[in-house]
């Protein structure tokens, strides 16, 4: 391959300009004319049957142009094509405060506010089920009466690979241990916002602030009973998702069912509160780990169980299960696990996917259980992890396929960067360092629906002035997918980034990409683009050695030239090539397609979740203070290594690194979405506090490439994986401060304190507080159906 | 208003933010919170930094509101965006019209800010992408520059 000559260098990213200077629409600055105002009617009942909703005072409203509710949208929908279990508005119950029952729109925001005092619900309360103990426990009230499943179970996954009895058996020692990870939320600044608008042909456009396009288009298809062809989605610029946009929301539904009705388009844009409620956030999980190691630390058997707290719906609850067991293999050697996993019904807003999408959690969990048994055996916690990683190239006990593997540099790199081996152990008390590793998918491995097609396509087209335009499906949700087409199109045609147009996130001009979730798309879709642009490369190449008259093989396209790679005065541009290239082959348009190659897990019910084409890896180390009179933990540096592959632009690799310390810092020390009852105990930016600059610690972001065989020029995710060691980091670290386990999230300060004053050496959970033995009673509750 | 003078009426229940964004088609000042707890509203008044979604527009009277739109100068950006855009100090960009707006106020008052100084003129606008190290490295940019 000839030198990169975009790809690796520091540019800005192609879309920026929109961002600092106002000019970039997301969807609440999309005002068309005639437009409607959306608000949405919702749940005051933590669980509830609706007896009667009575719509027509809203109606006769001034002002008020239309109203809807759960009887016009009764169709099943949800991300999962297997777990359907919402509506677009509530249909006959109610399920957690903040469930949309009826949407209005009128001529204004105030008047659509006042419509929604108008509407008459009665409700008929019902006993709510808040924690993961009663959802087990109580089949006598249900959260969804038709799951299928015994009480409040949404998913119950059972797991074995390898001789787990045996490994446990030639264990010299079981480290086993109960942990609570509090579930918390994304709070993207932006908050959801969705404009329809149906046109007199009766075709339907939405603009709006999604992760995934794709699947939303297929749900309204389902929803609206209208026909694919007549919907276009457009994903809107996210200002930040984090995942919380990539179920299909009821504002979008409200906003085009309005919209059709009315003929006139229909703007929803949520307020802060109404975000909480939206939700999708990361689960509350409960876990225990057992993990049997020989005397040289070499694990014999790992058996991990975890309880999730679901919320009111599946979101994508199925694969979130599968999810905090399947990458428990892939980063230290493992000869048999056991998995047992159960994700419950709660009346609390859904749980979904938050970055590191049910990998966060036990992670947390295996990387402070390392810290134990290293602290057991005397062996540095970082040296211990390097002794037992998981080999490059080869497969896991659940039949996982690793290719590129650079946790080992991860890992080095961190522990040169702090000097951390000097320091660990040796500290003064209150200031302590502790280290943790991770890894990640670069996209899943299977689709949501299932399907043969591919995951990701392009199209690339030049122009007869030498512009490019790339066509691609993704979402940019802030994480610089739009740089990420434009960067490895430039690579391939030779040009610069910001002289290729970005045409993304649209289901009528690109071609499909599934979206921006589990961190796919710079390996996908760049995978998609790369071919696409490959084939126009190829045909302006043969164009320009035909005139140029050498072989098209030493032709070069670098920086607006093309050129003999042996004599380069033998030259053009590359827009007097591309003019050669079209009169030769005709319009220069080209396509390519990523569809992640077969073989690459296991062969087992449950082995679609967990493989991926590449992972990614990352370790951290935190540097702690803890102020031992007020309980206050001071992250004073956070230093975070990943291996991205190849960084095809290094600033945003790092960003993503240190945006998603950032992000671990906040839920590792106080981020939680926690309840009083049924209601939400801090549903605005004033109670859920997000770390302010003055909070977050000094970050140091090292860029790790191991040089994907398969990623594009190399590449792997950047987005989620370095999120993950965070936490288990900063546990490790203030354990190292004050000699405490803090074995659940977050660590707080009342947490800190009421542990030093009694003298606790751990803090956390002993298991399920109100069953000894739930694995029994879950046996117990399906045999009496 | 960004140089221009204009007279409006709105309600008078509706904050400078809503004028902003729906009377006179200024999209750039975001809203995020409705609580003066997140800074994506901030606008420069008199040069000072405010926060647009806590202010009622009669308050403005004929002082000086500038927005992001009015941060570059013509077609001349400002030393800020410049580095913000080769910082990679924007991500998803919704804080930055409010961290720009910041961050012009500071280097108004102390041309030369010192890391601290600067963590302090941000710390009532949140960034939920970047962690804020590359904002500050572009804030520190632009100010060497200027």
């Amino acid at each position: 391959m000839s030198e990169l000559s975009v790809v690796g260098r520091r540019t800005p990213k192609v879309n920026v300009w929109g961002h600092l200077t106002g000019t970039v629409r997301y969807a609440d600055d999309i005002a068309l004319p005639r437009m409607l105002y959306g608000r949405l009617l919702r749940s005051t009942q933590t669980h509830a049957r609706i007896r009667r909703i009575d719509t027509s005072r809203a109606l006769a409203h001034p002002g008020v142009v239309a109203v809807c509710t759960g009887a016009d949208m009764p169709e099943k929908m949800g991300i999962m094509p297997s777990t359907q279990d919402e509506t677009a508005l509530a249909v006959g119950k109610v399920r957690y405060v903040g469930e949309p029952v009826a949407a209005v729109a009128a001529v204004d925001e105030d008047t659509a506010y006042e419509a929604l005092a108008l509407i008459d619900v009665e409700y008929e309360p019902l006993e709510p089920i808040l924690t993961i103990e009663d959802a087990l426990a109580r089949e006598d009230v249900r959260v969804h009466e038709d799951s299928g499943r015994p009480a409040n179970v949404f998913k119950e996954v059972h797991l074995e690979f390898g001789d787990v009895d045996g490994g446990f058996a030639q264990a010299v020692h079981v480290e086993d241990g109960w942990y609570f990870f509090e579930g918390n939320t994304h709070a993207p600044l932006e908050t959801h916002a969705s404009v329809a608008s149906c046109d007199g042909d009766g075709k339907l456009t939405l603009w709006t602030s999604t992760q995934v396009p794709h699947y939303l288009h297929r749900e309204l298809e389902k929803v609206l009973g209208l026909a694919r062809s007549r919907i276009r989605v457009i994903a809107t610029p996210n200002g930040g998702a984090f995942g919380g946009k990539s179920d299909p929301f009821a504002h979008e539904f409200a906003a085009c069912w309005l919209s059709m009705r009315t003929k006139r388009p229909v703007k929803f844009t949520l307020d802060r509160e109404e975000v909480f409620y939206a939700h999708r956030g990361r689960h509350p999980v409960l876990m225990r780990l057992r993990c049997g190691v020989r005397k040289d630390g070499e694990l014999t058997a790992v058996h991990f169980q975890s309880y999730l707290d679901g919320g009111a719906y599946a979101s994508y609850g199925i694969a979130t299960t599968y999810y905090t067991g399947a990458l428990m293999t892939v980063t230290y050697r493992l000869p048999a696990y056991k998995f047992d996993g159960v994700r419950v019904y709660t009346n609390k807003p859904p749980c979904g996917p938050k970055r590191g999408h049910g990998t966060t959690q036990p992670r947390y969990a295996f990387e402070c259980h390392l810290d134990k048994i290293a602290e057991r055996l005397g062996l540095d916690p970082i040296a211990y992890r390097q002794r037992i990683l998981q080999p490059p190239n080869s497969r896991t006990v659940n039949g996982l396929r690793i290719t590129s593997m650079g946790l080992g540099e991860c890992l080095e790199q961190v522990k040169r960067a702090t000097r951390f081996s000097e320091r660990h152990g040796r500290l003064p008390r209150g200031k302590g360092v502790g280290a943790a590793g991770s890894a990640y998918i670069s996209g899943a491995g299977l689709p949501i629906y299932w399907n043969e097609m591919p995951h990701s396509g392009a199209a690339v087209k030049i122009d007869r002035g030498g512009g490019v335009t790339v066509y691609c499906g993704t979402a940019e949700i802030g994480q610089g997918s739009d740089h990420v087409l434009a960067t490895v199109t430039a690579e391939q045609l030779g040009v610069l980034p910001e002289d290729v147009h970005v045409v993304s996130g649209d289901t009528s001009l690109a071609p499909v990409d599934l979206g921006s979730y589990s961190s796919r798309v710079t390996f996908m879709a760049g995978n998609a683009v790369r071919e696409a642009a490959g084939r126009l490369r190829a045909l302006v190449a043969s164009a320009a050695a035909e005139k140029l008259g050498v072989p098209a093989d030493r032709i070069a396209l670098a920086l607006g030239r093309v050129y003999d790679l042996a004599d380069p005065a033998k030259a053009m541009s590359f827009a007097e090539a591309a003019v050669l290239a079209e009169a030769a082959n005709g319009t220069l348009v080209a396509v390519g397609s990523y569809t992640p190659p077969k073989g690459i897990g296991g062969d087992f019910k449950g082995a679609g979740v967990g493989p991926t084409p590449a992972y990614s890896y990352q370790a951290a180390v935190a540097e702690v203070s803890v102020d031992l009179d007020t309980g206050v933990v001071t992250v004073d540096r956070i230093t975070s290594a990943h291996d991205c592959g190849r960084a095809l632009n290094p600033p945003s690799v790092e960003g993503q690194i240190e945006g998603s310390a950032y992000m671990g810092y906040g839920e590792a020390i106080g981020e939680e979405q926690v309840f009083r009852g049924g209601l939400h105990k801090k549903p605005s930016l004033l109670d859920y506090k997000l770390p302010t600059s003055l909070d977050t610690p000094e970050m140091r972001a090292i860029v790790v490439e191991s040089i994907d065989a398969e990623g594009p020029f190399g590449a792997k995710e950047a987005g989620e994986g370095p999120l993950n060691p965070i936490i288990p980091a900063i546990a490790n670290a203030v354990y190292d401060a004050i000699g405490v386990r803090f074995d659940e999230t977050p660590i707080t300060p009342a947490k800190v304190l009421d542990a030093l004053s009694r003298n606790r050496a751990r803090v956390g959970p002993d298991g399920l507080a109100s069953l000894k033995d739930p694995k029994a009673a879950l046996r117990r509750l399906q045999a009496a159906r | 208003m960004n140089g221009e003078r204009h007279t409006l009426a709105a309600e008078p229940h509706h904050t400078l933010l809503e004028v902003l964004r729906e009377e006179m088609g200024l999209t750039g000042t975001k809203h995020g919170c409705e609580l003066g707890e997140c800074g994506a509203c901030t606008v420069l008044v008199d040069g000072a930094p405010i926060l647009s979604c806590l202010t009622l527009p009669i308050e403005i009277g004929d002082r000086e509101v500038t927005t992001v739109e009015g941060l570059a100068k013509g077609p001349d950006l400002d030393p800020l965006q410049i580095a913000f855009a080769e910082e990679a100090a924007a991500q998803c960009g919704y804080c930055t019209p409010g961290m720009l707006l910041a961050a012009k106020a500071l280097l108004e008052r102390t041309p030369l800010p010192s890391r601290e100084q600067i963590e302090h003129a941000i710390s009532g606008n949140l960034c939920r992408c970047t962690g804020y190290t590359a904002i500050y490295e572009a804030i520190e940019k632009a100010a060497k520059r200027a």
